[in-house]
């Protein structure tokens, strides 16, 4: 037996490839996502306000309007990915994503009610924080349900508490839509497809707030992730307190999910995709699956938001529409590939 | 390391029945102690109640001396290695990351493996003969290597105590006999195995002392010779058995009979 093993090294020098990558990829999305929009700005416009210069109007686009955007787009997106990877792992279920245990429904039944009571124009903090309220309920409920008599969680009725709850508020959004009139349905569509249109440095601060130590956390239990995943018993004679692990992890990473359906919307897809994506690529330990997916979540909803604000501006397309038409073609080459393989 | 139970009983929920019951054992260090008994009678509760997965509804199971229950699992893992009766991954992984898990319990949860830990690792690969396997996917594995590789892990865990679940089940003659001699190799060192098989004449040849479970009851305990009769084995599997003696190893051997018409 050799005392080096040569796989060892290189997977360490792929997984710090993977990183960078991913990192120089970020800082490019975000670049591009000041570059270009609905206003057109040469790139030494852009240059010049980036250190300070340009014009007064080249200086709010820039400055208030695209790069908040584009920051919210690189924390929802690497919040929702890396909250899918836990979700995937907690579940044991690859079809596991954020909003598997009715975060989004909630989010959603708290955003409609807002827009049809007509309170979403009175204050711009109701929207979000109506959603918020409402994916913290839903979070509540199906934790409340899924905790047994002995204070244990089990994962199996989680998930189908999980999703009853979701079905719950699907049903109040339609009652609620059902009597709402034709524009509050439209804003509220369009709302549930998600969009960053509404991001500004304080919405950014906020979802900043949940997400960046949410997400330090959650890789702190990138190994007993590792463990959970191939199962609870052996995880507990491999030294995990599981009942613990199960708690934080849901709770956090509900958290995650929480705070960025409430600026952003239901913004399907990353959550789901983006994990798999990476683990395709990298393998299954955690200890990288979850920060490279933060990253290539992160780059890919700024880069989809992107798109969907050039290619029909002045129109906005959903930014779910997007992350579908690129995302799928993706995933399914990705699992193609690992077919062959 | 020692395992000791004191009146256990255990039940699953308020009002099901009893999985143990009056269980009061005592597994020295550096022993194999083996618990038998027929399907349902109790075997792997009694494994995860000395664990502490399944908590102790009445009596208590002492680890080295502490409740079970009070052990943070971390410092357990340290201690015990175990193997339960099956696991599956939920996503791809390969044989040589199952086996570093083995390494968690003596890792911080950012803190990279060091050379000390690869050793550990290279050398459960080793002893359980699955290096070659090292870098094939965990679900390519057949059931006995898959098996030697997740007890290659509890190896990996340099553990003073091993307890493991049916662990040659699924493994041929020359597999289940290398694990076999690998736990005698480990009890030599004062590593203390508790083992649960249904393999009366690997038990009555490896263990030193045996527990005997019937429907979650104790129906004997003792050393090996004095499990190993006729009249003890029989009315607990409810079969006619002739216990003989091994004239190679001279170890009790257990002949399941025809049954009398």
């Amino acid at each position: 037996m050799p005392a080096h093993h040569p796989f060892r090294g290189a997977r360490a020098l792929r997984s710090a490839g993977g990183f960078t990558l991913l990192l120089v990829l970020v800082g490019v999305s975000v670049l591009l996502s000041a570059r270009f929009g609905a206003v057109s700005l040469d790139t030494a416009e852009v240059f010049a306000v980036l250190t300070g210069g340009g014009s007064e109007t080249s200086r709010f686009i820039v400055w208030e309007l695209r790069l908040p955007r584009a920051i919210l787009g690189v924390l929802v997106g690497g919040g929702l990915a890396l909250a899918g990877a836990v979700f995937q792992a907690l579940l044991r279920n690859p079809l596991a994503e954020p909003y598997i245990l009715g975060i989004s429904g909630g989010a959603a039944a708290g955003a409609v009610l807002v827009l049809a009571l007509g309170l979403a124009s009175a204050m711009s903090w109701f929207l979000p924080a109506a959603a918020f309220a409402g994916a913290l309920l839903a979070i509540a409920l199906v934790f409340g349900v899924a905790i047994s008599a002995d204070r244990r969680l089990d994962v199996r009725v989680l998930l189908l508490s999980g999703v009853v709850v979701g079905a719950f508020f699907s049903a109040c959004i339609a009652l609620i839509l059902a009597l709402a009139q034709a524009e509050v349905v439209r804003s509220a569509v369009l709302w549930m497809m998600g969009s960053l249109a509404g991001a500004t440095w304080r919405t950014v601060g906020v979802v900043a707030a949940y997400t960046i130590p949410s997400c330090l956390l959650l890789l702190t239990l990138a190994r007993a992730l590792n463990l959970m995943s191939i199962g609870e018993e052996t995880a507990s004679y491999l030294g995990t307190e599981v009942e613990r692990v199960k708690r934080v992890a849901y709770g956090v990473a509900s958290l995650v999910a929480a705070a960025g359906v409430a600026f952003a919307g239901v913004i399907g897809f990353v959550g789901l995709v983006i994990p798999h994506g990476v683990r395709l690529v990298m393998g299954s330990d955690h200890r990288t699956l979850l920060p490279l997916s933060f990253l290539a979540g992160g780059a890919f909803l700024t880069l989809a938001d992107l798109l969907a604000r050039v290619v029909l501006a002045p129109t906005e397309i959903p930014i779910g529409v997007i992350t579908a038409f690129v995302g799928v073609p993706f995933f399914l080459l990705l699992l193609r590939r690992s077919l062959r393989a | 390391m020692t395992f000791e139970t004191r009146e256990l009983a255990v039940r699953y929920g308020a009002e099901g029945p009893w999985a143990l019951e009056g269980i009061s054992m005592a597994v020295p260090a550096g022993e194999i102690y083996a618990v038998l008994g027929p399907n349902g009678s109790g075997k792997s509760t009694l494994m995860k109640a000395l664990l502490g997965t399944v908590p102790a509804t009445r009596g208590e199971a002492l680890v080295g001396g502490r409740s079970v229950a009070l052990w943070p699992r971390r410092e357990l893992a340290r201690s015990v290695g175990a193997v339960s009766q099956s696991e599956s991954t939920a996503f791809p992984l390969s044989v040589r990351k199952l086996v570093e898990m083995g390494r968690y319990p003596h890792l911080g949860p950012l803190s990279p493996m060091g050379p000390g830990d690869q050793r550990a690792v290279d050398d459960a690969l080793r002893r359980c003969r699955v290096e070659e396997l090292a870098d094939r996917a965990v679900d390519t594995l057949s059931g006995g290597e898959f098996q030697r590789v997740r007890i290659a892990r509890a190896l990996a865990q340099e553990p003073c105590a091993l307890v493991l679940d049916e662990p040659t089940a699924s493994l041929d003659i020359r597999h289940e006999m290398g694990i076999l001699q690998l736990l005698r190799e480990s009890a030599r060192e004062g590593v203390t195995v508790v083992l649960v098989t249904h393999h009366l004449n690997l038990a009555a040849r490896f263990a030193h002392r045996a527990l005997l479970l019937d429907g979650g009851r104790m129906a004997a305990q003792g050393p090996v010779q004095e499990v190993f009769r006729p009249e003890v084995l029989e009315p607990v599997y409810q079969w006619p058995l002739s216990v003989g003696v091994d004239p190679v190893t001279g170890a009790p051997t257990v002949t399941p009979l025809d049954e009398e018409g």
